[in-house]
């Protein structure tokens, strides 16, 4: 293309920032002290804290992930990795502060809890401030609260899944997460239980050079299902601001778990999240997981797939803008017979911004009737930009069918030549062949989603060509 | 006069292609643009458009009268200009029906904002007389289409479009003589006071279903004989080398 590309930053339309009216916060840096503060916080039992206090061990032993994002700009001792925002959490939003409640207002949560969703959790800062089930689902038997809650109301079923699928020592982010977690979603789902409206947690980070840390736990038992949703945004700052989250998944026989994320931090924030869940017997596991926002991202959500017939599927869309650099994929790991998956990967990169798949697809020795698939394309914006693709294939059995696409594509002079010839503007017709890169993708997104994507993928276009 | 084309010079890169075209539409005009391969032919039809490609380093293009050289495409499209692609380009996941709608949206500027169901009720009545079946409108945009189907698509959009001047880049290559006939019917059904075209071509063949007023030869860079539709039958019974010969290229 020959025009220079450049995007406003200003376009982000979620950079706002209130005070810091904290009614508690850690000082910066971490260690024991910070530790032992946040589990006394919290009034947690004795085990609790012994485990963060194993985690806070293995994050200082490991080393930084020396591939993938360039990590050399975070600084542990210069972020604040507690702050809690409110006394205690709310199950209506007109409780709140009125700063609080006015950046999910301008966020639209409050809104798309009474259009199209069965459940809300809200986290600023460090704390779940909003938490909301609909009646009938807690009728059931749905659990849905911070995990917080779960550790003091629901002990046997924390202690029997909190850290089986991702253990303290997993990495050092996964680490850190275990040692300062707060905040997060706890969700189970009993047997046969179908849960057809969506759940969601919001993630908000208020302050500067912060770090937040939430821990989500979802059990869907037996033949059950359940979408859970979560979003994310913080105000544009010059210093840096971290989120590392760990996520688990237990996806028990037969049972169906959606997990989507609409990531759309600001471009100061690194997110180095773990996603992993486990699928047994006929159970099925789907990633749908978006990254518009934040600096660095390194997430690749997992599906260890356990037992016969168990399905793992990501959806990965990631858009690199000026500065950021994603590097995005999934893991499918087979460790049963006649087990399947999917690993779907669309990227985008304009502005200088690196978009790159790392994936994994391992296939355990002795089984038979394996399915994979992976198609991961790239569209590149402009010269500047830059993808890379990183397929990793560990097959031990033989009866494996593996198929794996790569593709990288730019927007042609001719297509855009094309389809200004009929009238539309450069930057209408770049749009339109974005939407159409994305679109296989977005189909499977729910409506209102697809919809808040196509938004934001817009507002990154929008004043980008010409 | 509605296009007239004065001493255009263009290039590609460093090439000089187009070495001083002259050239003039009237309203309601027909034009046949013949020539060997390679004398400038699409040349002069995507610097028409306005493809960012060619640099025009001398001469003018009038449009009703205007010089539209420094107008970006999308501009010379709402003014009426219409170029039907050789080769048509792949818009994946971008479907016919989301991509018409919003160049019609665009080219009818005010009155653009559609009555969806009118839309498509005019979309689907254009597909029937194009013979093309109705359910090209949710498929990704020249995707997968034969190449007669994609010069189909072409007379489609000119069809809907309506344009003062439609210019067919070599629509009728590659064409078997069902879709030709169908090419050739769309431009007589758009033949009045207020359509004009330039139909570019290598073969005689179309120009037995469309009549011409006019036949230019292009040779070199330059248009270097003009007629009426007889020059037709005598450079398909002649060949160009007696042009050639005559004015000494």
């Amino acid at each position: 293309m020959s025009e220079t590309v450049t995007v406003d930053i200003g376009e982000y339309k979620y950079g706002f920032a209130f005070p810091d009216r904290s009614v508690f916060k850690t000082r910066k840096g971490l260690d024991e002290e910070i530790v032992r503060t946040i589990s006394q916080m919290k009034n947690e039992p004795e085990w609790m804290l012994q485990y963060r206090l194993r985690g806070l061990e293995a994050f200082r032993r490991k080393p930084m992930p020396n591939w993938g994002a360039d990590l050399s700009d975070i600084h542990f001792d210069e972020i604040y990795y507690y702050a809690k925002p409110t006394e205690d959490r709310k199950e209506r939003w007109e409780e709140l502060p009125e700063e609080i409640r006015a950046t999910y207002d301008r966020i639209g949560i409050p809104e798309a809890e009474r259009k199209f969703l069965a459940g809300v959790g809200a986290q600023y800062d460090s704390e779940i401030v909003y938490h909301n089930i609909r009646a009938d689902l807690e009728q059931k038997g749905v659990i849905f609260c911070a995990p917080e809650d779960a550790v003091r109301d629901y002990p046997e079923l924390v202690r029997k899944y909190f850290g089986t699928v991702i253990p303290f020592n997993d990495n050092k982010f996964a680490s850190l997460n275990t040692a300062v977690w707060s905040g997060g979603s706890f969700i189970y789902v009993p047997p046969g239980v179908r849960v057809e409206i969506p759940l969601q947690a919001y993630f908000r980070i208020n302050l500067e050079s912060f770090g937040q840390f939430e821990r989500t736990l979802i059990i869907a038992d037996e033949g059950s299902f359940v979408h859970y949703i979560e979003g994310c945004t913080a105000p544009i700052y010059s210093r840096n601001s971290l989120h590392s989250a760990v996520v688990e998944i237990l996806a028990l026989k037969g049972a169906r778990v959606r997990y989507t994320t609409i990531q759309n931090w600001s471009n100061n924030v690194y997110n180095l999240v773990t996603k992993r869940a486990v699928a047994y017997e006929e159970a099925a596991v789907e990633w749908v997981d978006g990254n518009i926002g934040s600096k660095r991202t390194m997430k690749y959500p997992a599906v260890y797939l356990m037992g016969p017939k168990a399905h793992g599927e990501v959806l990965s869309i990631a858009f690199a803008g000026k500065g950021q650099e994603q590097d995005t994929g999934g893991k499918i790991v087979h460790t049963a017979s006649d087990t399947s998956s999917i690993i779907t990967s669309k990227s985008i990169s304009k502005d200088g911004g690196i978009a790159s798949y790392r994936g994994l697809i391992k296939v355990y020795p002795n089984l038979t009737g394996i399915k994979s698939h992976v198609v991961c394309d790239a569209l590149l914006l402009d010269p500047q930009s830059k993808t890379n693709t990183y397929p990793y294939i560990e097959i031990e059995s033989e009866d494996v069918s593996m198929e794996h696409e790569a593709r990288v594509s730019r927007i042609s002079e001719e297509q855009l030549f094309y389809l200004r010839s009929r009238g539309l503007s450069e930057s209408e017709a770049s749009l339109m062949i974005v939407n159409g890169f994305l679109d296989p993708l977005v189909k499977q997104l729910p409506l209102e989603y697809a919809v808040e994507l196509n938004r934001l993928i817009e507002l990154e276009m929008e004043g980008s060509v010409g | 006069m509605l296009l007239q084309i004065e001493n255009l010079h263009a290039r590609i890169e460093t090439k000089d292609i187009l070495k001083g075209v002259n050239l003039s539409i009237q309203s309601g005009e027909i034009h046949a643009l013949m020539g060997p391969n390679g004398s400038g032919k699409s040349t002069l039809a995507n610097v028409l458009m306005g493809h960012p490609s060619y640099t025009v380093t001398a001469g003018r293009v009038l449009f009703e009268g205007k010089d539209i050289l420094e107008e970006d495409p999308e501009k010379r499209a709402a003014l009426g200009m219409f170029l039907a692609f050789q080769y048509p380009v792949e818009v994946p996941g971008v479907t016919v029906g989301k991509f018409l709608k919003r160049s019609v949206e665009n080219l009818r500027g005010a009155e653009g904002s559609l009555n969806v169901n009118k839309f498509i009720e005019e979309l689907r009545a254009l597909m029937d007389t194009m013979g093309m079946d109705r359910s090209f409108i949710n498929r990704y945009l020249n995707e997968g289409f034969s190449g007669g189907e994609k010069k189909r698509m072409e007379i489609l959009q000119m069809l809907l479009f309506r344009p003062k001047l439609a210019i067919l880049d070599e629509t009728d290559s590659g064409l078997d003589i069902d879709a030709l006939r169908v090419v050739a019917q769309g431009v007589n059904r758009l033949r009045g006071d207020r359509f004009s075209s330039l139909i570019i071509t290598h073969y005689q063949r179309i120009l037995d279903y469309i009549q011409p007023d006019k036949v230019h030869i292009m040779m070199d860079g330059r248009i270097v004989l003009s007629g009426g539709a007889e020059l037709v039958r005598e450079l398909e019974a002649r060949g160009y080398d007696w042009i050639r010969e005559e004015v000494r290229v």
